[in-house]
């Protein structure tokens, strides 16, 4: 039999070029980076992996056995009051949105500007960040949260009575456990002036408050800080999500109004990647377990909780609602409104080496769309009065989208929302919102752990 | 003729609001606290220049955010006494926790005793004058104002110090990440001559001091410092 020739006709096809999954190209040119520059990656923005999210979520919808509402006629509310449990002026917010805290120094007067007349625009509140208070932002938010930070910088007892509230910032979602950083090309005269720090230095912000540690201690700090304010300011608890469930219940016990909880897809001005890509859990996952907590003190909806990290449409917002939060928070989506990534810019973009959607480098202050940055030419782009009125326009979709959702579930305000109305999409979204996988009965994890 | 807030009966909210309400030139200018059994939070955010006298000993944040008045504990005080002070004078006649004078912008803390660990942390400009010994690491993050300590200082004294300066009499256990001793001129002693007398240490001579302050060093990141932090 003819075997053919014992050479073949052509060269024989050689192995296919191949990537490693595990040392892919990003990381491939990660390691170079690190080896020439020897420190580690800093960059704004959240965790950007693909995580368990809010889209692994359906709605279920009314059928014969739930009826809707009807979508023009009937009203659905929307209105939140945060801290009646025990500060004299509770916070009353038209919608259940509010705006996070970004500190003036990592964004630019203009933009903490636009995000106080937006936020006050659509009824709701915006907030302080490390770094104080700026009259421009008391004067444009008719609501406005004052962060009180380790770092303390600009702290002082005018401004926290000059609040509406107070909100105690144990950790954010992007790094729980780790402290602020500002790079001294961001650290201008005025936010030097206003952090006590000499101009142009890299300020590394404290991971823990100087004069308190732990849950009993807290419970002495929030005292203090009720008694300096007469007891009128509700005083939230910020925590990034991590032990959701001890979290939140150390936070009630030690006498919180309003618990706040930051899932790791919530933004930072700047802190190394590393950090957020690997500490922390995406906000799906923390929801249910905080909730769990303050029904297990019977205090839900006596200690309102307040979620954010990653929350970008009303379907978003109805989940997260839904879940048992009573109200969210938005950042990253809030500068993005403002014109943040805006494809307007890519050729500035291009120019500093990224593109349009995946610009990061909040801390270096060379943004493009004039937000993240202390340079006067750059932050004069930003009309805080058109920034303002995009912001209202958005949260005035978030809120009509969430709206649509409800009545469609039936259910004339927004909090009606139930895990009942829910069910996931993937066996992992299932087991921690604790709803069950679509077209089953089941939901997985059910028996163990908090 | 002085008020006189008995906390046997009376509450912190009773004093507080008491305080709080009293115009800037109120004439009730000195306030006797009785029996304030080591509670927290009493005499915090004063802004009225009235002078209260506590009693006894206090416990957390005594004197929390004063604005302007003058405490005086006749104790001992807990956690973060004068915590992030603005301005007045807060005095504690014994000894005070940890955290003394943290964060505090302004004003004049002086502890007659000895102060705990993390003395004047983060301060933003205020005076301390510790007449005993100061805890480690004392001054940690300390951004301006003046810590005087005239005992001892525990270890790592002025860990990442900012703009502070450190000034110790005694001995200094060991300082702490970028904080160095530097020299004492004219100014400093004239300086602190004025800080002890005003903190009622009349007798004591600035000359016996050294000073202590920021290697400025760590004020950009560089990965050669990176074991530092």
């Amino acid at each position: 039999m003819d075997q053919g020739p014992s050479t073949p006709p052509r060269p024989a096809p050689r192995p296919a070029p191949r990537m490693s999954a595990t040392f892919d190209p990003g990381t491939l040119t990660e390691i170079r980076r690190a080896a020439a520059t020897g420190i580690y990656d800093i960059r704004g923005y959240g965790a950007k992996r693909a995580l368990p999210h809010f889209d692994d979520l359906l709605f279920l919808g009314a059928s014969i056995s739930r009826y809707p509402l009807e979508g023009y006629r009937e009203r659905c509310g929307t209105d939140v009051v945060l801290g009646a449990r025990f500060a004299k002026k509770p916070v009353e917010l038209r919608i259940p949105v509010t705006v996070a805290g970004m500190s003036f120094g990592s964004l630019s007067a203009q933009a903490k500007e636009a995000l106080g007349r937006g936020a006050t625009i659509a009824g709701t509140s915006t907030t302080t960040g490390d770094g104080g208070m700026t009259p421009e932002e008391r004067q444009s938010s008719a609501t406005l949260v004052y962060q009180y930070l380790p770092s303390r910088y600009g702290m002082n007892p005018d401004d926290l009575r000059a609040a509406d509230a107070i909100e105690i910032v144990v950790g954010q979602g992007a790094k729980p456990g780790g402290g602020g950083m500002l790079l001294g090309q961001k650290i201008t005269e005025r936010v030097a002036a206003m952090r006590t720090l000499p101009p142009g230095i890299d300020q590394r912000s404290a991971s823990r408050h100087p004069d308190w540690t732990g849950p009993d201690d807290l419970e002495i700090k929030i005292l203090e800080l009720r008694e300096v304010t007469d007891w009128q300011k509700p005083i939230y608890v910020k925590v990034g999500a991590s032990r959701p469930y001890y979290d939140t219940a150390l936070a009630a016990k030690a006498g919180a109004d309003v618990v706040v909880l930051d899932g790791m897809q919530g933004g930072t001005a700047a802190t190394q990647t590393v950090f957020i890509e690997n500490v922390g859990l995406p906000i799906l996952a923390a929801i249910r377990p905080a909730v769990q907590a303050l029904q297990d003190l019977g205090l839900h909806r006596t200690v309102q909780l307040v979620v954010s990290g990653g929350v970008r449409n009303g379907a978003d917002v109805a989940k997260a609602l839904a879940l048992g939060a009573d109200a969210v928070s938005i950042g990253t989506a809030a500068l993005a409104a403002l014109g943040d990534n805006d494809p307007a810019f890519e050729a500035e973009y291009a120019a500093l080496g990224t593109h349009a959607g995946a610009y990061d480098a909040w801390h270096e202050g060379r943004d493009p769309a004039g937000i993240t940055t202390q340079d006067p030419a750059l932050a004069a782009r930003l009309d805080p009065v058109l920034g303002g009125r995009r912001l209202a326009n958005y949260l005035a979709v978030l809120t009509l989208e969430a709206q649509t959702i409800a009545r469609a579930c039936g259910k004339s305000h927004v909090h009606n929302l139930e895990p009942e109305d829910l069910v996931a999409l993937t066996v992992e979204a299932a087991a921690m919102a604790r709803v069950p996988l679509a077209g089953t009965s089941w939901i997985p994890g059910q028996g163990g752990g908090q | 003729m002085s008020e006189h807030i008995d906390l046997a009966v009376a509450t912190t909210r009773d004093l507080n609001g008491a305080l709080h309400a009293l115009p800037p030139d109120t004439n009730r200018t000195l306030w006797r606290v009785l029996n304030p059994r080591g509670q927290h939070a009493l005499a915090v955010g004063i802004d009225a220049p009235v002078r209260v006298e506590i009693a006894g000993h206090a416990g957390y944040y005594c004197a929390g955010m004063n604005g302007g008045a003058t405490v005086v504990v006749e104790g001992n005080a807990g956690n973060g006494v004068a915590e992030n002070m603005m301005a007045g004078r807060v005095e504690v006649r014994g000894d005070a926790s940890a955290a003394a004078g943290a964060t505090a912008h302004g004003g004049l803390l002086v502890i007659h005793g000895n102060a705990s660990a993390r003395c004047g942390i983060s301060m933003k400009g205020v005076d301390i004058v510790v007449g005993g010994s100061v805890g480690h690491m004392s001054a940690f993050m300390a951004q301006a104002g003046t810590l005087t300590v005239l005992g001892d200082a525990g270890d790592s004294l002025g860990d990442s110090i900012y703009e502070a300066q450190l000034f110790v009499r005694g001995s200094v256990a060991s300082l702490g990440a970028d904080c160095v001793e530097k020299e004492m001129r004219d100014t400093h002693r004239a300086a602190l001559a004025a800080r002890l007398q005003a903190a009622g240490f009349d007798g004591v001579d600035a000359g016996s001091f050294r000073r202590y302050g920021s290697a400025r060093r760590l004020y950009h990141f560089h990965v050669d410092n990176a074991g530092n932090y």
